[in-house]
């Protein structure tokens, strides 16, 4: 009875099938990514303009062939802020989930593995980290660190390490069951082995989903941080500080604000995306959602 | 029940601790003396020592914890070297306008969020349900601050019907109130209504393969009372669920978007104190929103347990 339920349950729960557009969708947000990548990589060999060249005569000007996306309020180069600024939301959204995955994944992988007290610590230290929201607690240590870049990764880091650990652990203890790691166990293989021949080639897929989601996210709070003017120090030009400034002059070029606004959704869309489909394929259970 | 009201409030302790703990230590490990804040650049080494004296920050730091923590414990946040207000009364002046603009933009959010869901669900793999599908999952990448600049664009700088910033008192203009925090609450409730759309419209398709909804059609009851009724009612868990694991965003959301409309809120306080370095302000503020986060996830947990799992699709 409980198995009919239950496959009258998936079928229920998946009725859109995954059509080819999807697909296509996934290919588009890899290729948008792959073109922010490479700019932003030779950004320096590709555009005419520096990020800090001020013309004051040429302020606020329309996009012409000099300027492709016109200048800013203080006559600098649009398109060379823009591409700055993706090298800083993309260093900072790919690092800092980094030093989320490293520790949380491997304290997520050892308490689900040793359970037990340890286990215990490591659960009660994350809910105290997760007792702040983000945002207030990168705002507060971004008050005492001061602010660079460095100090930003790390901060937005730190804040990921809970969740990488919550998907570690859960995916630790669902395996550290299964046969093959009981064999493992039984032909005398060690703790290390263990580890890091069974159960870390199968966390990783899962890890791996979800590291690309954690880069939106970060994406996303570093561009709140600079929006604020609490990210990276001016006149180093992040999105989310385009942004902001742009906001100033809403009235007379909205194209400022909404220029780097549509890159950052972009982008964050795009991360989503791909994290989404391969959360799909590795999780067919929460397919449908 | 008691028994595990008790044992989550056992848990709250220790918790509630170690946020303080970590309050403190972000405040006093991290550089930044508080006496050169107050004293400002040109301040000699002896007035400095001697204000360092006076606020006890000679002491060791587990002293200056305790000593600090005792104070909290009686209800003393401390209070600003720069305005003299105590934290409890600059706290206290903002949370209502904080927790309006939260409210208002949760119940616009499950206003657009939860029909929305009833109807993907109905029609399940049809255009409008794909279309709106897709939406939520756009949707979900756009933060608070690349909605609030459209909605002002939109609403404030070309239509010209709402205000952009500003913010009228409740008590003074009632509907004046409104309108400042029409913009704000849905710039929030954009951020909140596909995550409940979403995970409210597959619990739905769920639920509405159960027998008593055909039991409930055979009776010939009205299609919008089985829906928004009986259809509704066993995801009020996936409701609570949703919105507990969505109010540390949403306080988020709130700081940003208090920043950006000029709302006289905890988020804007908060900000404000980082800006002019109000250090006390500052370590204050946060605790007490960790605080009252913490105390947040406690009562969506005790909801939780209030509305059963098991009473959800029949088999656990």
């Amino acid at each position: 009875m409980a198995t009919l339920e239950l496959e009258i349950d998936t079928a229920a729960l998946s009725p859109v099938r995954r059509s080819r557009r999807a697909g296509m969708l996934f290919w588009l947000a890899i290729g948008w990514l792959a073109t922010i990548a490479i700019v932003s990589i030779f950004a320096g060999v590709l555009l005419s303009h520096g990020p800090f060249d001020m013309d004051m005569l040429e302020r606020r000007a329309p996009p012409s062939l000099s300027h492709w996306l016109g200048t800013d309020s203080l006559g600098r180069d649009e398109l060379a802020r823009l591409i700055h600024g993706a090298r800083i939301s993309l260093t900072v959204g790919l690092c800092a989930p980094m030093i989320g995955i490293a520790i949380g994944g491997g304290l997520g992988i050892l308490a689900g593995y040793f359970r037990g007290r340890f286990e215990t610590l490591v659960v009660g230290a994350m809910d105290v980290l997760l007792a702040f929201p983000p945002l207030v607690f990168a705002l507060a240590v971004t008050a005492y660190l001061g602010q660079s870049l460095l100090y930003l990764t790390c901060i937005l880091g730190v804040l990921g390490i809970p969740a990488f650990m919550r998907v570690a652990r859960a995916a630790t203890l669902s395996l550290a069951e299964r046969e093959f790691v009981v064999a493992a166990r039984a032909l005398g293989a060690s703790h290390a082995r263990i580890l890091l021949h069974e159960l870390l080639p199968n966390v990783f897929l899962p890890l791996l989903a979800f590291f690309l989601l954690g880069v939106a996210v970060t994406i996303v709070v570093e561009g709140a941080l600079s929006f604020l003017g609490l990210g990276v120090p001016p006149p180093v030009p992040s999105w989310g500080s385009m942004i902001g400034e742009g906001r100033e002059s809403l009235e007379i070029a909205p194209r400022l604000a909404f220029i780097p606004a549509a890159a950052m959704f972009l982008t964050v869309l795009s991360f989503n995306l791909i994290g989404d489909t391969l959360r799909a394929l590795t999780d067919p259970r929460q397919g449908a959602l | 029940m008691l028994s595990f009201i008790g044992h989550r409030l056992l848990y709250l302790v220790p918790v509630l601790l170690a946020v303080s703990l970590l309050t403190f230590l972000i405040a006093s490990l991290l550089p930044g003396d508080l006496a050169y804040v107050i004293l400002g650049d040109q301040a000699t080494p002896e007035t400095v020592a001697a204000l360092r004296r006076d606020l006890g920050l000679d002491r060791p730091v587990w002293w200056r914890y305790l000593s600090w923590l005792g104070h909290v414990l009686q209800g003393d946040f401390g209070r600003s070297f720069r305005t003299g207000q105590t934290v409890l009364q600059a706290v206290a002046e903002r949370l209502p306008v904080s927790i309006e603009l939260m409210l208002l933009a949760e119940i616009i959010g499950l206003a657009i969020g939860v029909p929305l869901a009833i109807v993907c669900a109905v029609k399940a793999g049809g255009a409008f349900d794909r279309f709106m599908t897709g939406t939520a999952f756009a949707m979900l990448s756009v933060p608070p601050f690349l909605s609030a600049i459209l909605l002002i664009y939109l609403f404030a700088v070309e239509l010209r019907w709402l205000p952009a910033t500003g913010y009228v008192p409740f008590e003074e203009d009632p509907l004046g109130n409104l309108r400042c925090l029409v913009l704000p609450a849905l710039t929030l409730a954009f951020a909140e209504w596909p995550g409940i759309m979403r995970v409210l419209r597959s619990d739905m398709i769920a639920t509405l393969q159960e027998d008593y909804i055909a039991m409930a059609k055979a009776k010939g009851l009205k299609p919008a009372r089985i829906l928004f009724v009986h259809a509704l009612k066993p995801s009020s868990l996936t409701l609570v669920t949703i919105t507990g694991i969505n109010i540390g965003r949403l306080i988020g959301g709130t700081l940003i978007v208090e920043t950006i409309f000029a709302l006289p809120g905890i988020g804007r306080l908060l900000v404000g104190a980082l800006y002019s370095r109000d250090l006390i302000i500052l370590q204050g503020v946060v605790l007490f929103v960790a605080a009252g986060f913490v105390v947040m996830n406690f009562i969506v947990d005790l909801l939780y347990a209030v509305l059963d799992p098991r009473i959800r699709h029949g088999h656990a």
